[in-house]
């Protein structure tokens, strides 16, 4: 195991330096060599364009997996709704499914909730696979473990995807652990290879400016967690026909070591920043937490909302769920205003995607700019109040 | 109370900038940190030893010999005992090969009421080695804490959800992970540090001190491999329209109603 550089080989190209995400490879009398930091990701190997990296693997004998058929998407629902998650994923699921040529199912767990399956199906699924009982009702990790592993190991998926809400990401580490599996966390891009028929789960790594395609080779289900907003939904087609598993569930009290003794929505309403169409976010560059009265100034006149940076949050000036980011929300609406945020890289992973980014900052370099769409150098105390200006004259007009 | 809590040394991201003509990320000069969340989950283990007596806290790290310098700063907040377990059998493991790890230097810890995670590690966002350690060791988790109280040997907890809260009460043993929410950590006092480097001493394992199968550790050892990693092709440059006046913001809404965009 690890990886070998052959030094007759290197032409000092240094491009490997570039791909290392561990700031392992170094030049030595214009050769690459590697240092302590090397971790054996194998992340450089492809860089080379001479074959002078290989990273060496330990073969390991190939498992029969053929066992293993179908994708599957974790339904989240609470209180007896259904998460925008759920569809996201029937969405994603449905294209695998196709590739594949197999049964995409919808995982639905909970107690008097059989009047979602329509919905399930309506939205692509072929098959809701339905367990319910009293103790489902509520989500607890030790419940909703349990009765997913033993469906899993009787019915045996080749992919199970679930969204990456506070309570999928409790539960898909714990169902991977137990099923001594893979789980690839907060994919944005899942696809098929066309030969292996495995599933390529691409998601950003080492703080978001390199993607990383990963793989489970040998180890099934394949799972991946992906976050909501990502993926796109499909529109309902209420002539969608599906089937209806409604399987035995075999859970005892004693199985649960939580108590949810209650579950409290809290007073304030929450920040939509994932169904929104136009956001404007505030950075570090408002200087002060009076900015964000000007940045909502904005968001209302456009009918939007307010997103933030991490330093604004981590300043303290408004709270976290405003935050647009790797830590924050992912977000794609129609138009997306960044004022005085730099540009870190884990800002940009979560709004890139949006159709149209228009950034006011200070500094000409500041690297919100190489994802703008259209870019104004300026204060933006000067430039918000113009703009609220020009959209109630176009409103007037 | 024997409070177990597992940290990370990670990049500040917040620190890291791009190389604006490559695109790449300079990490030269980049500090490394104890990630948020476990600082979290730090403070939180030692408000309850400030509460309570006989509270023991040992901080636990996997990484390079380099993290000695995060478990002297946990030492120095007032932390009893600090493991490092460092070898290059665990290098380029993933979430489950982690958890395996950590499983088997908890085991060897041998005691334990309480093992802290912070939630999520700002270097890879997975969230996943807390629960996976809970789940190797068998025991009940309580994830996204933002508050929590000990009674007897109940913990009852805050577990914050997107639009509010559960209360959720479990018995230790147990593996919680702690989000921003649950405190401010504190710093480090100047006779913290001094003890940190005097007085108290950062014990190495190695992966055969822990009595772990191979198999299950490192890259070889891990489910998930990568297969590959790309740059993300940069969007091409966008219109920096000129100016700062009214023209300018006149000229950006003429572009947008062209386009309709608004």
């Amino acid at each position: 195991m690890g990886v070998k550089i052959f030094s007759e080989k290197c032409k000092g190209c240094k491009l490997c330096i570039k791909a290392c995400p561990f700031n392992a490879i170094v030049m030595k009398d214009g050769k690459a060599v590697l240092n302590d930091n090397c971790t054996g990701c194998g992340a450089c190997e492809t860089s080379c364009k001479f074959k002078a990296i290989i990273v060496e693997k330990v073969e390991k004998e190939t498992k029969d997996l053929s066992g293993y058929k179908g994708v599957w998407v974790f339904a989240e629902q609470r209180n007896g709704k259904l998460m925008g998650t759920a569809f996201e994923l029937i969405g994603e699921g449905r294209k695998l499914a196709d590739k594949l040529g197999v049964e995409l199912s919808a995982v639905l767990l909970g107690y008097n909730v059989a009047g979602l399956t329509d919905e399930l199906i309506h939205h692509g699924a072929d098959k809701v696979i339905l367990a319910e009982h009293p103790e489902l009702k509520l989500y607890t990790t030790d419940g909703y473990t349990k009765v997913i592993t033993d469906l899993v190991n009787s019915k045996k998926p080749e992919i199970i995807l679930i969204g990456a809400t506070n309570i999928g990401r409790d539960l898909g580490p714990r169902i991977a652990a137990r099923l001594d599996t893979g789980l690839t966390a907060d994919c944005t891009k899942l696809e098929i290879d066309d030969e292996q028929k495995i599933l390529l789960q691409t998601r950003p790594a080492f703080g978001g400016n390199i993607m990383a395609t990963i793989i489970t080779p040998n180890h099934r289900p394949q799972m991946a967690t992906v976050r909501p907003g990502v993926m796109k939904k499909m529109s309902a087609d209420s002539s969608r026909k599906g089937i209806v598993d409604k399987v035995d569930v075999v859970l005892d009290k004693k199985d649960i070591r939580t108590v949810v003794k209650e579950v409290v929505k809290s007073a304030k309403q929450a920040v939509n920043l994932i169904d929104a169409e136009v956001i404007v976010s505030g950075g570090r560059g408002l200087g002060n937490p009076e900015g964000f009265k000007l940045i909502g100034e904005l968001a209302a006149e456009l009918g939007g909302v307010v997103g933030s940076s991490r330093a604004a949050v981590d300043s303290g000036w408004i709270s976290q769920d405003h935050q647009v980011g790797q830590t924050g929300k992912t977000v794609r609406p129609k138009i997306y205003i960044a004022c005085g945020i730099s540009g870190a890289i884990q800002h940009l992973a979560g709004m890139q995607s949006s159709d149209c980014i228009i950034a006011v900052n200070k500094n000409p370099d500041a690297p919100i700019f190489d994802v703008a769409d259209y870019g104004i150098v300026g204060d933006l105390y000067k430039v918000i109040p113009m703009m609220v200006e020009e959209i109630k004259k176009v409103k007037e007009a | 109370m024997k409070i177990i809590v597992c940290i990370k040394q990670v990049p500040d991201t917040n620190e890291v900038k791009l190389d604006p003509k490559t695109g790449t990320l300079i990490r030269d000069g980049v500090p490394s940190i104890i990630n948020h969340d476990d600082m979290n989950a730090l403070e939180e283990a030692l408000k309850l030893k400030d509460r309570y007596e006989d509270v023991e806290i040992t901080v636990l790290t996997m990484g390079p010999p380099q993290a000695d310098v995060a478990l002297r700063e946990a030492l120095a907040m007032g932390a009893d005992r600090a493991i490092l377990v460092s070898d290059r059998a665990v290098a380029g493991s993933d979430t489950w090969a982690t958890s395996n790890t950590l499983t088997a230097a908890i085991k060897k810890i041998g005691s334990y009421d309480m093992i802290f995670c912070g939630r999520q590690a700002i270097d890879g966002d997975t969230a996943q080695v807390g629960p996976q350690i809970a789940e190797k060791l068998d025991l009940p988790q309580v994830t996204y804490v933002q508050k929590m109280e000990v009674k007897g040997d109940t913990v009852t907890v805050q577990r914050a959800l997107e639009d509010g809260y559960e209360i959720i009460d479990v018995k230790m043993p147990c593996v919680l992970t702690a989000i921003k929410e649950l405190n401010s950590p504190r710093y480090a006092s100047v006779s913290g540090i001094f003890d940190a480097y005097r007085e108290k001493n950062v014990e190495v394992w190695s992966a055969k001190d822990i009595e772990v199968d191979l198999a299950i550790i490192g890259l070889n050892g891990s489910p998930t491999n990568v297969r590959r990693t790309f740059t993300p092709d940069p969007k091409g440059k966008g219109t920096m329209i000129p100016g700062c006046d009214k023209g300018t913001v006149c000229e950006l809404f003429n572009i947008l109603k062209e386009k309709h965009i608004i």
